[in-house]
């Protein structure tokens, strides 16, 4: 293995992370504000409680999945992108790296950024509300397997982006409708029948159930799909880009 | 001496039609300063991205002391260092930082010291701290050499090295060559000035539509090819030459008042002094001189047309 390698790759990246940290945080720290004035005030007032626990609580899980998706999608996506665009790719290529090398020095670096950018909703979200975290070491397990599996999603769209624009669509079109419909800020047990029914078929569900599950034992699926579903994903991402970038597949000539 | 680097019909194709290498055949060996000829499109930068693992050749092998590139990727690219045709490089770094970084992707540990006494030989040390945006294009070529010698190479592969690099600079440039190559490394580099070849390579290779179409020492190929005419005007036409001027061949033109003297670059031997002193001495006035030199392009043409009527031939 050359350690070296990728820790180089792994600094190089978080280096950007601090040098921009002041708008890499501040986004997400604003956003979960905002999200609290909205959702807990606003509508709180009227809901109160779901499943017995403050709606401002409940929300809290379904917050930070949604915040380390994106997170973890946008910062692998662009970290990839970024030296194709700009054609320093070259020194990596030419580098005694492994495919499996460069992926986890990109993929953990992105990873890293989103686990902190969680932590900091974590910390951000308990001055807003009281926050229970019944199984510490599920939740942590969930918060660092969910942001390698979409930092391992996020290097795929920046493997195959051709711009800029290309990096968002996904996220637009799939991941953001994928979160809000899966139960981030309700259960889906207020839903009438057919559209649980609908709601079953969305994987970032099981995420966010099992995750709401690590904080308050309540969840709208059982723990156990929850955990296979996360090693699912994972897995496929896993292989893809065994298969794909092995091969040098759009980024070699 | 040893070879470190065999290309084996090395053959490469972008986009399933355009051929850019053709059966490519090369040795080079240790310790040598080989130059790469050719015009552009001719497949030089495609072969040195084969090489480094930056472009997938598809067929053929190419080995790197002894072990093939593609199997063996691990030792064969810690000893090789590329520094690419185009200026790549990031922006919002340092150039400290970013050298450093490329070390450790080549798998070395860090060391400081002497990625001090590289910046320090690319006149680069005052600069450590300034972002990469921030240079000017010679730096920036700079410190791309810098990238690629942070890791101790043993073999260089310079790309066009000192394109946009002015005429003070491209010396020093070559003085930082001759340096690594006396310390026993290895160098490959493409250009399209054939002073710069005739200044650093001990052998060249002319390629030319994905083909390689020479492959000599520099010296050979310099007496072969280079040429240097002389064309001396005269107020007065001139009836016949002199025994005293046939030694120097000239060509007269239909007027009868331009001469033209050529000789090879490799043996130039031929004293300009004493020649106009030759002219002056039979009483010819001289109106104008003016001195040419073939250049590289011409070379190629040249080349290239005898190439292909050698095609012809066959
Ligand atoms: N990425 C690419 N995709 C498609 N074709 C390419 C690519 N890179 C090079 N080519 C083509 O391959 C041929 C060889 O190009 P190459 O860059 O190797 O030439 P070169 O000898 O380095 O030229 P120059 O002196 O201009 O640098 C050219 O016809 C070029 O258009
Ligand atoms: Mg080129």
């Amino acid at each position: 293995m050359n350690w070296y390698g990728i820790k180089s790759i792994f600094i190089h990246e978080l280096d950007r992370f601090r040098r921009t940290i002041f708008q890499s945080l501040a986004s997400p720290i604003i956003t979960t504000s905002l999200y609290f004035v909205v959702f807990g005030s606003a509508i709180g007032s009227r809901i109160t409680e779901i499943d017995g626990i403050n709606y401002g609580s409940y929300i809290v899980p379904g917050m930070i999945m949604l915040t380390i998706l994106t997170q973890a999608i946008s910062n692998a996506s662009f970290a990839f992108y970024f030296p194709r665009f700009t054609n320093t790719i070259y020194e990596i290529l030419a580098a005694p790296l492994s495919s499996f090398e460069i992926v986890l020095g990109f993929v953990g670096a992105a990873a890293t950024k989103s686990i902190i950018i969680g932590c900091v909703i974590i910390i951000t979200a308990g001055f807003f509300v009281d926050i229970e975290i019944e199984h510490p070491f599920l939740m942590i397990f969930f918060l660092i397997l969910t942001s390698i599996t979409f930092a391992l999603f996020g290097f795929i769209i920046g493997m195959y982006a051709d711009n800029f624009e290309g990096l968002q669509i996904i996220p637009i079109l799939v991941i953001t409708p994928l979160v809000f419909l899966g139960g981030s800020f309700y259960s889906i047990n207020m839903l009438p029948e057919f559209w649980q029914k609908v709601s079953l078929l969305n994987p970032v569900l099981y995420l966010i159930s099992g995750f709401r599950y690590s904080f308050y034992e309540v969840s709208d699926v059982s723990l156990f799909t929850s955990i296979l579903t996360i090693f699912v994903i994972l897995i496929s991402c896993i292989s893809f880009i065994t298969i794909t970038f092995a091969r040098g597949y759009k980024i070699k000539n | 001496m040893s070879t470190v680097l065999k290309i084996n019909n090395v053959t490469k194709t972008y986009n399933k039609k355009l051929k850019a290498l053709d059966k490519i055949n090369l040795q080079i060996k240790k310790g040598e300063i080989f130059a790469l000829l050719g015009p552009n499109g001719a497949g030089k930068s495609t072969l040195i991205n084969s090489i480094c693992g930056i472009v997938n050749f598809d067929s053929g092998s190419i080995k790197i002391n002894d072990l093939d590139i593609i199997q063996n990727y691990r030792e064969t690219r810690k000893v090789v260092g590329i520094v690419p045709q185009e200026l790549y490089l990031e922006a919002f770094e340092t150039i400290w930082n970013n050298v450093n970084y490329s070390r450790g992707l080549f798998g070395k540990p860090p060391n400081y010291q002497y990625v001090e006494s590289v910046l320090k030989e690319l006149s680069l040390w005052d600069k450590k701290d300034s972002k990469l945006k921030e240079l000017s294009g010679g730096m920036k070529r700079r410190v791309l050499i810098a990238k690629a010698l942070s890791h101790e190479p043993k073999i260089l592969f310079l790309d066009e090295p000192t394109a946009s690099v002015d005429v003070e600079l491209r010396k020093d440039m070559w003085n930082v060559v001759k340096k690594l190559n006396h310390k026993g490394v290895t160098i490959i580099l493409t250009t399209h000035y054939i002073e710069e070849a005739e200044e650093l390579s001990d052998r060249v290779a002319i390629i030319n539509d994905g083909k390689i179409i020479l492959v000599d020492e520099k010296q050979k190929l310099m007496k072969k090819l280079g040429q240097k005419t002389i064309k001396i005007e005269l107020e007065n036409s001139i009836e016949n030459i002199t025994t005293k001027l046939s030694k120097y061949k000239f060509d007269i033109d239909e007027s009868k008042k331009i001469l033209t003297h050529s000789f090879n670059l490799s043996k130039e031997n031929t004293d300009i002094t004493e020649m106009l002193n030759d002219l002056k001495n039979e009483g010819l006035k001289l109106k104008d001189i003016n001195t040419d030199q073939s250049s590289l392009e011409e070379i190629f043409i040249k080349l290239i047309k005898e190439n292909n009527n050698e095609l012809v031939r066959n």
